[in-house]
């Protein structure tokens, strides 16, 4: 594990660059437990201040300093993405190993259950989601029916490779030798889609948090716990833009970004690395 | 036999069609059946709260139209059979926040200035995104690709709601070229005229351009590597040695099989590219389906809300179709079968 990030770290730039960024981020996020202010509280500081060396990231018009609450917003946007993948795996990997492994008709009506909520716009069917629950909207329930509405991408990856380590020797091994199915899936063949599940769980921490701030800008998710998306909504909702306030809303919109990039840049790395075309490349195979 | 396969192939897009509005309109249906409370006595309750004015009788009709659409009575199977009978008839009940316009006519007044949106767009950043990716992906080692492939790699984890955003902000403040909002200007009505088409162009661009960045730069980024694949194969290298033009190489036998996986991408993208437009307009409020949305969520209008997430998943299912029955025009396996 420790020899696989030192390999890429020295061989890949994207991969350094990536590292680099989200280390930072996570360093930063973790600063939340040291915050002088508590994140609910408002008026801690003046307000509409410029960013100084007092203010980092300057202060809202609501008297928060805006350097602490992003760390809590980081904090929060990050967990949120991480329970959502979490719980969205659950449900890829079971629809992926058992399609892939069983095969015939259970394979093609589980794929195309998986095809449709590859395709159905799941922007409208959260927005109703939120709209119903409204105050009782937590960020955890949020993450759950994300997770519910958005496994089929990588349950189909899982899938195709599960049905290529099928034709593999050692699982005629096995089953000749009287394994029964579930053991070989789960003994045999899921460690080696577990770095599939690793990538596309990055991938998937990507589109959510996306997705929260979408959801956020409309006043959609759990508006009074700091998230990258609410930070946003608070700064629309005080009109931070048309009063010149514009740190308000730059701070979220830098951080976010070189969290976006630095996960997406995490996640075509690992891909390419486990893809085992390059991996023959880098073999000098 | 050979309109045998094309056939079932069809039959087969049509089925998994079907099967998607079945699916997204059954979890339409069940979303609001996990509230806490009723459904329609709380979106009345904060339709209420947020101040607007209401005949008693259209709350009446509305509180009728809502419970027979979403309503808790009968079994649950008597419900969900109620439900689609009363879509089926395309009958949606009135719009509660502006009665007694049904939810319907809202809609379908929303409805081309989305699908123009979104099928520009669409369409201008997967030509531009496939044409450019695969000229960087064949000439990978020269500088502007290398450079091209950066900036996409910066750009395509970037949510729409941002890259909006920013482009908002700096035509708003820095280079105000461009309308902001709507969707034409002020007292130009649809007409053929030079005026009409101008200013439907210029409320256009911003919103259209935020969205061909975002997915264009995806585009690329896919064409890119998978053209950076098909070079190495066998009969690439041998075409280069028999003296086959660069020009000849990279767009009659490197682009036309790279494109395939790109229309199949087109269509599963399709959904993803969709929320993109939604909340793409409602930054420009743009007169589209995003904007409709965000103001049925704003004056708490629920029945508005179900329509337009139901429209969404036939339309978007719709396209998709369309997409994959196009398909064998470019794969000549499906069609000569």
């Amino acid at each position: 594990m420790i020899s696989t990030i030192k390999n890429l770290y020295e061989h890949d730039r994207r991969f350094r660059f990536a590292f680099i960024v989200i280390i930072g981020i996570i360093i930063f996020s973790s600063l939340s437990f040291f915050s002088p202010y508590d994140p609910d509280s408002s008026y801690d500081v003046p307000s509409d201040q410029s960013p100084s060396i007092k203010y980092f990231f300057g202060t809202s018009s609501r008297g928060q300093d805006i350097f602490w609450k992003m760390t809590f917003a980081i904090r929060n946007s990050l967990l949120f993405g991480i329970s959502t993948a979490l719980l969205s795996r659950i449900i890829s990997i079971l629809v992926g190993l058992t399609a892939g492994y069983k095969g015939g008709i259970g394979d093609r009506i589980l794929m195309s259950i998986n095809d449709s909520f590859i395709v159905i716009p799941i922007l409208p069917l959260l927005i109703l989601f939120n709209f119903i629950f409204q105050e009782k909207m937590s960020l955890f329930l949020l993450s759950l029916i994300m997770a519910c509405l958005g496994w089929a991408w990588d349950a189909r990856l899982i899938r195709s490779q599960v049905l290529s380590l099928k034709e593999r020797e050692f699982t005629r091994t096995a089953v000749y030798s009287g394994m029964k199915s579930l053991p070989i899936t789960l003994k045999e063949h899921l460690p080696f889609v577990m770095p599939i599940v690793f990538a596309t769980m990055i991938n998937n921490m990507l589109w959510s948090m996306g997705l929260e701030v979408s959801l956020a800008v409309l006043g959609l998710s759990d508006i009074n716990t700091p998230t990258i998306g609410t930070t946003i909504y608070w700064a629309n909702q005080h009109q931070a833009l048309v009063a010149g306030v514009w740190w308000w809303i730059a701070a979220p919109i830098a951080i976010s970004t070189l969290l976006f990039i630095g996960l997406y840049l995490l996640f075509a790395s690992l891909n390419q690395y486990i893809d085992p075309r390059t991996r023959l490349l880098r073999m000098g195979g | 036999m050979k309109h045998g396969f094309f056939f079932r192939y069809c039959l087969q897009r049509v089925g998994q069609c079907l099967l998607v509005i079945f699916i997204g309109i059954t979890i339409t249906f069940i979303i609001p059946r996990l509230a806490p409370t009723d459904p329609v006595e709380s979106a009345i309750a904060t339709a209420n709260m947020s101040g607007q004015y209401t005949h008693p009788e259209a709350v009446a009709e509305i509180r009728r139209a809502l419970t027979e659409l979403y309503g808790l009575e009968g079994g649950i199977f008597e419900q969900y059979f109620n439900f689609w009978k009363r879509l089926l008839k395309a009958d949606l009940g009135p719009s509660y926040s502006s009665f007694p316009t049904p939810v319907m006519d809202l809609i379908r007044r929303s409805l081309p200035w989305t699908v123009g949106l979104l099928l520009t767009s669409a369409f201008i950043a997967w030509a531009i995104g496939n044409l450019i990716g695969g000229l960087a992906g064949y000439f990978s080692q020269r500088g502007w690709a290398r450079t091209l492939g950066v900036f996409c790699m910066a750009i395509r984890p970037t949510p729409y709601y941002i890259m909006a955003f920013v482009i908002l902000a700096l035509f708003a403040y820095i280079l105000p070229i461009f309308p902001l909002s709507g969707g034409l200007a002020i007292g130009v009505h649809f007409s053929f005229t030079w005026r009409f088409i101008t200013s439907l162009l210029k409320h256009a661009f911003l919103p259209s351009l935020s969205l061909v960045i975002v997915s264009g730069g995806a585009w690329f980024l896919g064409m890119n590597s998978l053209v950076s694949n098909i070079v190495s194969e066998d009969y690439v290298v041998y075409a280069e040695m028999g003296g086959v033009s660069n020009r000849n190489i990279l767009f009659r036998y490197v682009m036309r099989n790279a494109l395939l996986p790109q229309v199949t991408g087109l269509a599963l993208q399709l959904g993803m590219i969709f929320n993109g437009a939604l909340i793409t307009e409602y930054v420009f409020s743009y007169p589209g389906l995003g904007y409709l949305t965000y103001n049925a969520v704003f004056s708490g209008d629920y029945g508005l809300i179900i329509g337009i997430a139901i429209f969404s998943i036939i339309g978007v299912a719709l396209a998709i179709l369309i997409i994959d029955l196009a398909y064998p025009l470019f794969d000549p396996r499906i069609r000569h079968r």
